[in-house]
This record gives structure tokens, sequence and C-alpha cells, in this order.
């Protein structure tokens, strides 16, 4: 049997964390519509339902962060830091690559601008925030094309249960939509559905 | 005119010329085009230099004559403190009371007057623009576009004015709304602070001056503060206009000095109860009203206050709570939504003041109503709820005998007809842009 | 520093986060919306409402020390 060297330990090691950060990216996508639906967790509070988001999502962090820095410390494969972050510069899978790499700067821009938004402005964070909807899709074609992991087996299905929550989250919360009307059109709705319009005082 | 305001411009002589009675409204058989305005008061008195009329004013002691009666020096010298040409002059001709007809009045017989105020207050405060806000469907519309080019030709306007089209919403001419709607948006209000004075259209600090009170200013700087005194009280100098709603149902615009007694301006013989200052005002009885003045000394103890002017008599068979329900469902229809206690209080207490003017109302609605008002008041970004909330408790004062009828299945009412004008039909987002 | 808690009533949605962090100073309405205490914030609530303004997901309350 071949001996599993080091630098194989580092490969496996950063296709297993690969994984786990895209299953917690997945959830944390989740729980934020989640939060700004105002939907809750059975049982859960409010403010567990938000710690939740953002402690999964530091713990993504940390995932992605093992998962870039074993890819980069390994040797089957070249790849360089820089590559990790910058786009489609390395010699490894550039594409598939670089689209980690894209992930990877906008998850960044959100995860720092959460950490600073009382410094930053309501408008700046949420114009951010919304990078996230970009990067978890980016994240999954990097995850199902950088290694055959994902294109077969249990990893398969794992990626396609992901993917399958994700997208029902996200059905539910367009559907749930509170704002869709404009704002000053939600109080003659509101006294319409009372049927307040046509009464109105008149004998 | 009708008998109570021909009464009310007799006890003052008009002479020839301009600096008399009335001051704003052009003399009868006197024109309101350029010609006769220059004849009447000559062209306009630039100061030369910025700054050089606030002192005047200050000494004036001109007041706001939108519904706020903030000194004008004061929002002068804030929006003066700015760099040169960079604030913006607005005058506020949005006038989205219903009840009240002054401000498209003033445009139609004196716009010149407003025009010239417009340029004297962009020169006391060194602006770089001067806009003229104007709600979309009044009838002086299209004369407005003909003035600025005759004016032009005369060389009397030092900065262009541009014309911006208001909504008619009721918050049209809040001043956060007029500053998001000249800024390109709609007219909703924004969160404050910062106050437009110091970052208002475009983030510009912003002068904004109902119309009315630019027309008193562009009169002060021709005839100086002690003329502006001569007329209405110490404490609140000079005159006002007033727009007049009579019992009988006619309704004029009238100028009256602060200070004289309603009695005087309105016929309260056959009224049950006078709505002062508009849907954001407060019912009195009419024999109480009877014996006050046009005046914040006489009414702010009343519990009302003169604000722009309206002045509306109830004729006594008419129901002051059914008035009111038509009123409040106005006034909710009429929030902008963005802020929760508003967009869902607002509705409730319309709800629950159609129930009280119905035959048979819930036994708990007084409850509710006041419920309400208390969880509405001070929780908007504007003074929407608040407005609201002084009118209604007004209404539940005064009508409180009303209110026992009704409780009883019985009505005061001889008819259930509108007497108070309210728009009708609710509006979408497009109307508010 | 005396510092006292305050809403933007146009940003704020009712998520009612708030009112589950900081009880003792905000009540939620009959519509969900923040009912704030007028007095300032006690020294040992303050951490707490830090985090309550941290935390408001519209990023619409604020806390402003009095001068």
């Amino acid at each position: 049997m071949s001996g599993i060297t080091s630098s194989t330990a580092l490969w496996y090691a950063s296709r297993a964390t690969g994984v786990v950060g895209l299953v917690l990216l997945s959830a944390v996508m989740i729980i934020g519509m989640l939060v700004n639906r105002q939907g809750r967790l059975p049982g859960l509070p409010r403010f567990a339902v938000l710690g939740l988001h953002r402690n999964l999502s530091l713990l993504a962090v940390a995932f992605v962060a093992i998962h870039v820095i074993t890819a980069v410390a390994d040797s089957y494969v070249s790849i360089s830091l820089a590559a990790a972050v910058i786009p489609f510069i390395s010699s490894y899978e550039p594409l598939w690559l670089g689209l980690g790499a894209v992930a990877f700067d906008l998850t960044a821009a959100v995860i720092v601008t959460s950490l600073l938004r009382r410094h930053i402005g309501r408008r700046a964070w949420r114009a951010v925030h919304w990078l996230a909807y970009a990067s978890w899709p980016v994240a999954v074609v990097h995850g199902i094309y950088s290694s055959h992991d994902m294109q077969s087996g249990p990893l398969l299905y794992l990626g396609l249960a992901c993917i399958a929550a994700v997208l029902g989250a996200l059905g539910w919360r367009l559907i749930r939509a509170r704002t869709g009307l404009p704002r000053a059109d939600r109080v003659p709705q509101l006294m319409a559905d009372q049927g307040m319009l046509a009464r109105a005082g008149d004998r | 005119m009708s008998p109570v305001t021909a009464a009310a411009t007799q006890a003052y002589q008009a002479p020839a010329g301009g600096g008399g009675f009335p001051r704003l409204l052009p003399p009868a058989g006197q024109g309101t085009d350029l010609r006769a305005h220059l004849g009447l008061h000559g062209p306009v008195p630039y100061r030369g230099s910025a700054g050089a009329l606030i002192a005047d004013v200050r000494a004036a002691g001109l007041t706001g004559r939108g519904g706020a009666a903030f000194p004008v020096h004061r929002k002068l010298e804030a929006v003066a403190a700015a760099r040169a040409g960079r604030a913006i002059v607005v005058g506020n001709a949005a006038e989205g009371e219903p009840a009240s007809h002054k401000d498209e009045a003033l445009l139609f017989l004196a716009p010149h007057l407003v025009l010239d105020g417009l340029q004297l207050a962009a020169e006391a405060v060194g602006a770089g623009r001067a806009v003229l806000y104007v709600r979309g469907d009044l009838r002086a519309r299209a004369r407005l576009n003909d003035y600025l080019p005759e004016r032009d030709a005369h060389g009397l306007d030092r900065l262009p004015v541009e014309i911006v089209w208001s909504p008619n919403r009721f918050l049209a001419g809040e001043e956060s709304a007029l500053a998001s709607r000249v800024s390109g948006g709609p007219a909703v209000p924004r969160f404050t602070p910062p106050r437009v004075f110091e970052r208002g259209v475009d983030g510009r600090p912003t002068l904004v001056q109902n119309v009315e009170t630019l027309a008193h200013l562009a009169l002060i700087a021709r005839y100086g503060p002690g003329w502006f005194r001569s007329l209405g009280t110490p404490d609140e100098p000079g005159t006002m206009l007033c727009t007049l709603r009579q019992a009988s149902g006619s309704v004029d615009v009238a100028e009256a000095a602060i200070g004289t007694p309603l009695a005087t301006l309105l016929d309260l013989s056959a009224a049950g109860a006078v709505l002062v200052g508009g849907y954001h005002g407060a019912w009195l009885p009419a024999a109480h009203a009877a014996g006050l003045t046009l005046s914040n000394a006489q009414l702010r103890p009343a519990g009302a206050f003169t604000g722009a002017g309206v002045l509306a008599a109830l004729p006594a068979g008419r129901c002051g709570l059914i008035e009111s329900a038509r009123v409040a469902r106005y006034l909710a229809l009429e929030s902008a939504g963005q802020c929760g206690p508003c967009r869902n209080g607002l509705p409730s207490i319309a709800g629950a003041m159609a129930e009280l003017a119905g035959p048979d109302p819930h036994p708990r609605v007084l409850d509710d109503l006041s419920r309400w008002a208390g969880l509405v008041e001070g929780r908007g970004a504007c003074h929407h709820p608040d407005g609201t909330v002084r009118f209604l408790r007004s209404a539940l004062g005064v009508f409180g005998p009303e209110i026992g009828l009704h409780q009883q299945g019985r009505c005061s009412a001889a008819t259930g007809r509108p007497f108070l004008p309210v728009p009708a039909g609710p509006s979408t987002e497009a109307d508010w842009s | 520093m005396p510092a006292k808690l305050s809403v933007n009533p146009i940003a704020c949605t009712g998520h009612g986060m708030c009112a589950e962090l900081l009880p003792e100073l905000i009540q939620a309405d009959e519509w969900g919306y923040p009912l704030i205490s007028g007095q300032p914030v006690p020294v040992r609530l303050l951490k707490q409402a830090k985090r309550a303004v941290t935390d408001c997901p519209a990023l619409a309350l604020r806390l402003a020390s009095q001068k």
C-alpha cells in the first residue's frame, strides 16, 4: 500500500474542510434568509437565530481558512497563497480555483463589513451583504469542479442536498416577502382589507 | 368677497401704492401682472451682500407662515452659515392641506411678491440655487411658466428659478419630503437629524420657506421692520393669509392682521364648532372660539394654534364625529407608510373613529382610541402621527356630548353629507413622485 | 457620560431583536415596534445596549451620548 505522506494528508484535509465549509456556508445562507424575513427556529429566541447565523459564519470562515492553508501548504499540486485570494492566477485548474478565490474574496468582504457594521452605516453594510448571494453559488461551482469529490458518491448527494436546501429557503424568502408592496401602498391595502375604504364614516 | 372678509378689511384704509392693507393680496381692482406689481412695489430691493436682510427680518419678528411659525431670521442665519453658493432656497407651495387654499391664491394674485421674496432670501443666505416647489395641479401652474421669462426680460432675478412639481399629498410639503422630492426622489419624509438647513436637497444646506413667508419678506425688504410691526400684536407681528370656510359653505382667502377676533373672520352664529389650523389642528366649541383672536397667544392655551390659517366653521346641523372620522381616514391614507407605528396605528385609529361615528359603536372604542393615540405619538419620523392625535383628541373633547348620543344609537346631525373637504380615494406609490 | 437609546423609525422593520436583548429598557408594542424608555441607559446595561445596537438587523437602533 502506498504510504500516506504528509502531503497527501494535507490534500485530503483541504478537500474535507472544503466540503464542510460549503455545508456551513449553505446553512449560513439559509439562516440569514430566516433572520431577514423575521422567521424563527422552534424554541429559539430571535437573538439566538441571529447568533447562530453569526457563529456558523465564523465557523465557516475557520474551515475555509484551513481549506486554503492546507491547499497552499500541500505540495501535491502547486497553489500559491496569492492564487487563493487573487482569482484565476493559479496554474492548477485556474478557472475552478479562481472561482474559489472569488468566493473567498466576496465572503471576506461580507464578514469584514459585518464585523464593522456599527461603523460603516446601514446602506454600505447592506450593499456588501447582498454579495453573499453571489459568493454562495460561486463557492458551489468551485466545490463541484475543483476536484472530482462532489461529482459522485455520497458527496454528490451532500452537494445536491445543500443546493436544494438553499434554493428552497430562497423560494420561501421570496414568497414570504412582507415588503412586496411599496410602503406608501401598504396603508391603503391594509384599510381595503379591513373594509375601511368603502365605509369611511359615510352615512 | 364675502361680507365677513369685507368687514375685516374695512377697518384699514387701503392707500394707493404698496404698504397699505391688504399687504399681500393686491388692492381691489389692481392687476396681478408684472407691470402692476412693479408699479405698486417697485423692483426687487437687493441689498448687495449676503446676510444684509437678516437683521431687518429679525427686527420685524417675521415667523413662518407654513404652519410651524418658526422665527424666519433663525432659519436664515442657520443656512447663511454655509459656504457661498452652496445653499439652496426653496419656496414651498405644496399646500398639502386640503382645507387650505391660501398658497394657491397667493400664487394667483401676487406671484411676483413670492418670486421677489425667493430672490431676496437667496441673496440673504448666499444661495447658489433657487427652487419653487408647487403642487402640480394648481391652476396657477400654467401662468408660472410665463412669469419667469418676463422677469428675466426685466432683469429682476439674480438666480434662475427652477419649478419642481409636488404631488398632491398631505405630507408633500413637509420639509424633508420636499428636500427628497427636489433631490429627485419621492416626496416622503426622511429621518432627521440632520435637518434640511444642514443637509437637505442634494446634501446641501437648504432654506425652506412657505411662499407666504417669502411674500412678507419681499415687503419687509421694501418698507422695513417698523412698517411690518404696524399691524398685528407685539409678540406676533404682521398679517397672515387665512382660508375661511364659512358655515354657509362659502370659502374665501382673506388677509387678516394677527390678533383679529375670530368672530370677525367667521360668521359663528350658525356654527357648532370651529376647526382651527387644519387637519393637524384642533376643534374648538363655537362659543369658545367666538371669544378668541387669531393669535397663538390666545389659541395655544385653548389647545389650538394659528398654523397655516385654516379656519372652518362647522354648521350646527352637522355631526363633528362623522366629519372627524372622515378626516381621520384621510390622514391614515396619507401616511407615507414608512414607520411601523404610523402605518399600523393610523388605520386602527381611523377604524375606531368610523366606529364611533356610526350608529352602534363598540363599548371599548374609546379605550382603543386612547391606547392607539398614545402608541403613535412621537414615534414617527415626521409629525404626521402627532398632528393626527392632536386633531383626534380635540374632536373627542369638543364632541363629547355627541359621543354620548352615538352610544345611545342617536346622532344630532340633520345630514351626513360631507362638509370638510377630503380628497377622494387612496393614491398609489406613483403619486408620491 | 449618560447615553440614550433611540430608533430610526424608517429603518426599523420590527424585528424585535432589541426588545429581546434589552427588556429592561425596550418593550415591543402590539405591532412589534420598539417602545424605548427615555431614561439614560444605566451603566450596568451599557454593554447589553451596545450589543442591541450592533445586533439590530436593520441597524435602526442608536446609542447617543448626551452632552
